[in-house]
């Protein structure tokens, strides 16, 4: 995009550049520290680490099997309850919201970023596990032999975990889908009014042209629950099993680090976490892969539509 | 207030040192267990002793093993003994110096049940186990005439994260019950059979006090504090003991005769009149020899006053003080520390 650098600029460029090569180095740094660290455990269990599902710091065998079910499960659903409320409020406080309103309703999504999650944790334990258990207690018992409601009526496990994480991710994909929303030109709209579009269609219409960056938005949501920490573990029950029940305690590679990783004084089981961490990096990595395969992959066909020449020159006169 | 005076001390130390006085700070790392009282002993030193500035980060007792192997702290500090192989990683002989006592309890949620539950070692074992589910189970039943219990699913909290009071109750459970031993074992953390995973005593004592039909564990201590229903445990002897500090501190009276010369000794399980059964030790753990004699001398003196002057204010935070004969033993041990 921009032309060779000046002469002058080259102090410049080489400062940036070595400040984006850093994080280049620090990820790369990261990750041989987490296989250093883990060498004994990855020598000792393989392949097989991320397939077994015991976890037995007595006897000296461990599987993270438990812990990434656990911790992908529990992200998923998070991400199917709060993306598209985090849609709902990025599309209302963009377009619909009316102008006064938008400041301060902004401004208390943000804040739910800036709560700490031992803050959340607290309120998990105190207002939501109760709120849950009350639930289930009502829950009919035919219902509840189904697989997906079976386990003990405590509050704690998997649904809360999940309520808990959703609420932690929404403000951050709402905020970011709310700038992509607010990015998308004005003339996408005013076309599809002019086309005689209703409100809705218009929307949707915007929506689809920021459908790469709402991608992105849902993507960090995604990223966010993987690695949240101390929320989920004073909430899931902490019992490595592999459960498709919302009620069932369950547990996370995050949960487990927190949990055990101050008294793990034997060698072998400190390895062992230090790779359930390195299994997270890994999957982290996949996961941010694959979005942006799909953002790619999405980017592509619309370079064929013939779309935007007609609405550009729509935008410039308004 | 602190930092400044944390700040005036390191100067006045280095400044000391520097004219060849004894005055140092001196670092150690370790459990969390015995925190309060660590802290309250350090800076009660420091005003009998203004020379002396100890720091102790309660990072676990796992992370105190390794600091002290890896000599980057000057002592540690534990509630389950080191093993053989910890031993043998050290660069040299670590001494294992009790401190105080403290007890775990088996706390629970029956509403409408009142008075004190009775439980058996084997009963607790084979409720942790899985094989007892009902609070209303013959075994339960038996031990505790004239207490309606419900026919309620027992929901088990445990301790999620890693810590010394879950090492002491299943240390306990392993005594009392050769399949809990052969099943679990015994760790800071453990694969547990069933049950939730409370994080911390505020943690299991938060889901046990929520949750009706729910038993769990926690220090003594916390119990006490937040005034939770615990119950009485078979001894050794066959009484019903309620843990109080004096149970405690009679369980390590009652081991003094079966005391190994190194301290590392479980007193869960203890024989003799009036002991509670699951109650433990928290170590200090010191070299013999270390490289810096000025430390080890301003150390030694410390953990003289600790085992004396500093046992008053054990029982004011809920641990108990050590018995007279076992504070004579370890005068001993401190005098084979080299000082100079």
């Amino acid at each position: 995009m921009a032309a060779l650098p000046k002469r002058r600029d080259l102090g410049f460029v080489l400062l940036t550049g070595g400040v984006g090569l850093s994080v280049v180095l620090v990820v790369a740094a990261i990750a041989f520290e987490l296989v250093r660290q883990s060498q004994l455990s990855i020598a000792k269990f393989g392949l097989s680490f991320w397939t077994n599902g015991i976890w037995d710091p007595v006897s000296g065998e461990f599987g993270a099997r438990p812990f990434i079910w656990g911790t992908l499960y529990s992200s998923v659903l998070a991400l199917l309850l709060a993306t598209p409320i985090s849609l709902g409020i990025a599309m209302f406080l963009s377009e619909l919201c009316p102008q006064r309103m938008r400041q301060p309703l902004i401004f208390l999504t943000e804040l739910l970023a800036a709560i700490p999650s031992i803050v959340y944790g607290l309120w998990g334990i105190f207002v939501l596990v109760p709120a849950v258990r009350a639930v289930q207690t009502a829950f009919p018992d035919f219902l509840r032999q189904l697989p997906l409601f079976t386990g003990p009526t405590a509050g704690i496990g998997m649904m809360s975990a999940v309520l808990i994480l959703a609420v932690m991710v929404i403000p951050f994909t709402s905020a970011v889908a709310r700038e992509v929303l607010k990015s998308v030109p004005v003339a996408q709209r005013e076309a599809a009014y002019a086309l005689g579009a209703t409100q809705w269609e218009a929307i949707r219409a915007a929506l689809f042209y920021a459908r790469t960056g709402i991608i992105g938005a849902v993507m960090l949501g995604f990223g966010r629950a993987l690695g949240e920490t101390m929320a989920v573990t004073m909430v899931i029950g902490n019992n490595p099993q592999i459960s498709l029940s919302l009620f069932q305690p369950q547990y996370t590679m995050a949960a487990v680090l927190a949990n055990e990783f101050t008294e793990a004084a034997d060698e072998l089981y400190l390895h062992a976490l230090i790779e359930v961490g390195l299994v997270l990096f890994v999957i982290t990595l996949l996961v941010n892969g694959a979005s942006r395969l799909l953002i790619w992959s999405m980017n592509r066909p619309p370079r064929a539509r013939k779309v935007e020449p007609v609405a550009a020159p729509l935008g410039e006169a308004a | 207030m602190k930092p400044p005076h944390k700040a005036v001390a390191t100067v006045a130390a280095l400044a000391l040192t520097v004219c060849g006085a004894a005055a140092q700070a001196i670092n150690g790392a370790g459990a969390t267990f015995p925190y309060p009282i660590y802290s309250k002993w350090f800076s009660e030193y420091n005003k009998v002793n203004p020379k002396v500035q100890i720091n102790y980060q309660s990072i676990g007792s796992g992370g105190g093993i390794r600091q002290l192997t890896n000599q980057t702290v000057f002592f540690g500090a534990t509630d389950g003994p080191m093993t053989p192989e910890q031993m043998q990683q050290a660069p040299g002989r670590v001494l294992h110096l009790p401190t105080v006592l403290g007890a775990v309890v088996p706390i629970y949620n029956l509403p409408g049940v009142k008075g004190e539950l009775k439980f058996s070692g084997q009963i607790l074992a084979d409720i942790f186990l899985g094989k007892i589910t009902k609070w209303n189970d013959p075994a339960l039943v038996k031990l505790n005439t004239g207490v309606s219990l419900p026919a309620t699913d027992i929901t088990i909290v445990h301790r999620s994260d890693g810590s010394g009071t879950t090492y002491i109750w299943v240390d306990y459970l392993s005594k009392v019950s050769p399949e809990w031993l052969k099943r679990v074992g015994v760790n800071t953390s453990v694969n547990w059979p069933s049950g939730l995973g409370g994080k911390g005593n505020e943690g299991v004592a938060g889901l046990v006090s929520q949750t009706p039909g729910s038993l769990g564990y926690v220090e003594l201590i916390y119990a006490l504090q937040n005034k939770i229903a615990y119950g009485a445990v078979q001894n050794m002897d066959g009484e019903f003991v309620s843990a109080s500090i004096q149970a405690v501190t009679a369980a390590a009276g009652a081991a003094v005769k079966s005391m190994p010369k190194d301290f590392r000794v479980s007193i869960t399980n203890a024989p003799g009149k009036g002991v509670y059964p699951i109650s433990s030790f928290t170590w200090l753990l010191l070299y013999e020899n270390p490289k810096d004699k000025m430390q080890s001398k301003a150390m030694v003196d410390f953990m003289k006053w600790a085992l004396t002057d500093g046992q008053k204010f054990a029982a004011d935070l809920g641990y108990a003080p050590l018995p007279a004969e076992i504070v004579k033993l370890e005068m001993d041990a401190l005098a084979t520390i080299k000082v100079s």
